[in-house]
């Protein structure tokens, strides 16, 4: 039986390592992650929510094997991230995309930049070249191939940060909080692109985001809390939850929270609306 | 009575080489004292070189700007005060901090500007407070703050001088929906009880129709307008060439008005729309009653 699961946890434990060496902090408060089990399907979408400090990031941070789980598992389409003659095939398997697109780039000239991981694995020039050009298409910045990244916008910045990831042809990219810097423009363009990834591709997408509109975009939401998963639903019976959500430190979409009002003052409209489109036909029909 | 004022203000990177650019374009402007003011505009737009030139930072390439009424590079001898009331806070400000505690870090701009020991001590407990940093916090290493009481750490720093002008470039970034929230509150608290003037500098526009009175929005190097927050959002399809937006909900509300249902203009918070749809159904419900009865 075809295994779906591109990554999958089990029982998985962390702390940071200057807190295992000295055995003083050692203590039960110090687990970044605690007895964390989750499956993600190939070709899904998934965004992680919560507060500064939740463990979201050090979650996403075991998904390419940077850190390595204390107790338990996780695997990288079926490898153990514990075992280190893994590494490589897990890192090209699943690709990673920071907040801060200045801290990616690495080359002066775009296309060389996208160009610098697949010349990592040692594949044949002709091949790069291809896939620096899909892989730049893809995030429609191929006219900009010969440009020096310092003259990009964030938005296109963080495209190409994108592209040098797809051009190792992963599986799956975990991107966490890509728009963070970004202005609304750079925000929508770094949205499109991971949903045509997605799509169009079948690109499986682990997203950590602040922002509650573009989690409303995936179609699985899961919020950790203290370092345990305490949700996991679509988005509409996550952001449904108004008031846990920002008991959480968390927020709803604008549009949500006004449907949930309504609904709490007595009107017939469904709390579980998530984008502009379906408030306004709610709103329509109410009125 | 304008606090600050720019007339034809004027900065050209790099002139001279095949790398000339010009980030700040003519910009005239008219700032009051005493209010919150958004600056928003796309990545580029000249928004961060403009904040720049208000406390001295930058020298225009040409045209002026006035601080109360005085030209602040006519006497260049007089720039260190001018930094003194007009206090900028770059993006990521934690990554100042650097010394060994968080007070002696709060303290260190005030210092500088001369006050005494006893001023030193109350101007930062009482910043220190309106951030809500609690008092322990003051003799901790500053580097073993969490990220938000990092950041509160370096803005204190700057407000603890009550400069006449406060500029924040990005205050929020990274921080998670409710830090957002708290800040900005703060932020506000702050503006209020000095009664100073506080600019914004933000991606959010949801943020900045919360807690702004006016809008500075910038595009391509010019002053696209400097007007009330409400006037701005008006214009939403001319702020989505430029590259912005309006709040979910105030295109939400846009729309139905547009749709023909007699909802008031300039809603763009969810409190907002929540009592003007809330009156809307109200009325309904009332007409309809009214019709049973006759």
């Amino acid at each position: 039986m075809a295994d779906n699961r591109i990554i999958r946890a089990e029982h998985l434990w962390f702390r940071y390592p200057s807190d295992t060496e000295n055995p003083e902090n050692a203590t039960e408060n110090n687990w970044i992650l605690k007895d964390i089990s989750l499956e993600i399907q190939k070709g899904s979408f998934t965004a992680i929510l919560g507060h500064n400090g939740s463990g979201k990031s050090t979650l996403a941070k075991h998904m390419n094997a940077i850190l390595i789980p204390e107790k338990g598992d996780l695997f990288v389409a079926g490898m153990n991230t514990r075992e280190e003659k893994n590494l490589f095939a897990i890192r090209q398997k699943a690709g990673m995309v920071f907040q801060n697109p200045d801290n990616q780039i690495v080359a002066s000239i775009v296309e060389e930049d996208v160009a610098f991981a697949p010349e990592n694995l040692g594949i044949p020039p002709a091949e790069i070249r291809r896939r620096v050009d899909d892989a730049l298409k893809a995030v429609r910045m191929y006219e900009y191939r010969h440009h020096a990244p310092s003259q990009l916008s964030g938005g296109q910045k963080q495209r190409v940060a994108i592209a040098g990831v797809i051009a190792m042809q992963p599986d799956c990219i975990i991107l966490d909080e890509p728009t963070a810097m970004l202005d609304p423009q750079g925000r929508q363009e770094v949205m499109e692109t991971i949903r045509k990834l997605n799509r169009e591709q079948g690109i499986t997408i682990v997203l950590i985001t602040h922002y509650m509109e573009e989690a409303a975009l995936a179609e699985r939401v899961i919020v950790i809390d203290h370092g345990e998963m305490i949700l996991d639903d679509p988005p509409e019976k996550v952001f449904s939850q108004v008031e846990r959500m920002k008991k959480l430190g968390l927020d709803v979409p604008q549009v949500t929270e006004l449907a949930w009002e309504l609904n709490r003052a007595g009107f017939r409209i469904s709390p579980e609306i998530l984008t502009e489109s379906e408030c306004l036909e709610a709103l329509e029909k109410l009125l | 009575m304008a606090i600050l004022k720019t007339e034809d203000l004027t900065y050209v990177y790099s002139a001279g080489t095949p790398f000339e650019k010009t980030a700040v374009d003519h910009v005239n402007l008219e700032i009051e004292s005493n209010q919150m003011i958004g600056v928003i505009g796309h990545t580029g737009s000249g928004k961060s070189t403009l904040m720049q030139h208000f406390n001295g930072l930058l020298q225009p390439t040409s045209g002026k700007i006035y601080l109360e009424q005085r030209d602040i590079w006519a006497d260049k001898s007089r720039l260190r005060e001018v930094r003194f009331q007009v206090g900028l806070v770059f993006q990521y400000p934690e990554y100042q901090l650097f010394e060994e505690t968080v007070y002696k870090d709060i303290a260190f701009g005030v210092r500088n500007m001369g006050l005494q020991e006893t001023e030193i001590r109350e101007r930062v407990f009482e910043t220190a407070q309106m951030l809500g940093m609690d008092k322990n916090l003051l003799e901790r290493s500053p580097f073993a703050l969490s990220g938000g009481q990092k950041r509160r750490a370096a803005i204190a720093g700057v407000m603890a001088m009550r400069p006449k002008i406060l500029i924040l470039d990005e205050p929020c970034a990274g921080l998670d929906p409710k830090g957002r929230n708290l800040m900005l509150r703060q932020i506000r608290d702050y503006q209020k009880k000095t009664g100073s003037t506080v600019l914004l500098v933000s991606h959010s526009m949801e943020d900045v129709a919360e807690f702004t009175e006016k809008l500075l929005v910038m595009s391509k190097a010019r002053l696209f307008c400097y007007e009330d927050t409400k006037l701005v959002f008006r214009k939403s399809e001319e702020l989505k060439e430029l590259g912005l937006r309006i709040p979910q909900i105030a295109s939400v509300m846009q729309a139905l008005r547009k749709h023909g249902y007699d909802l008031p203009e300039d809603l763009y918070t969810v409190e907002q729309a929540r009592q003007a749809v809330l009156q809307l159904l109200q009325n309904k419900v009332r007409s309809r009653e009214d019709g049973a009865s006759c």
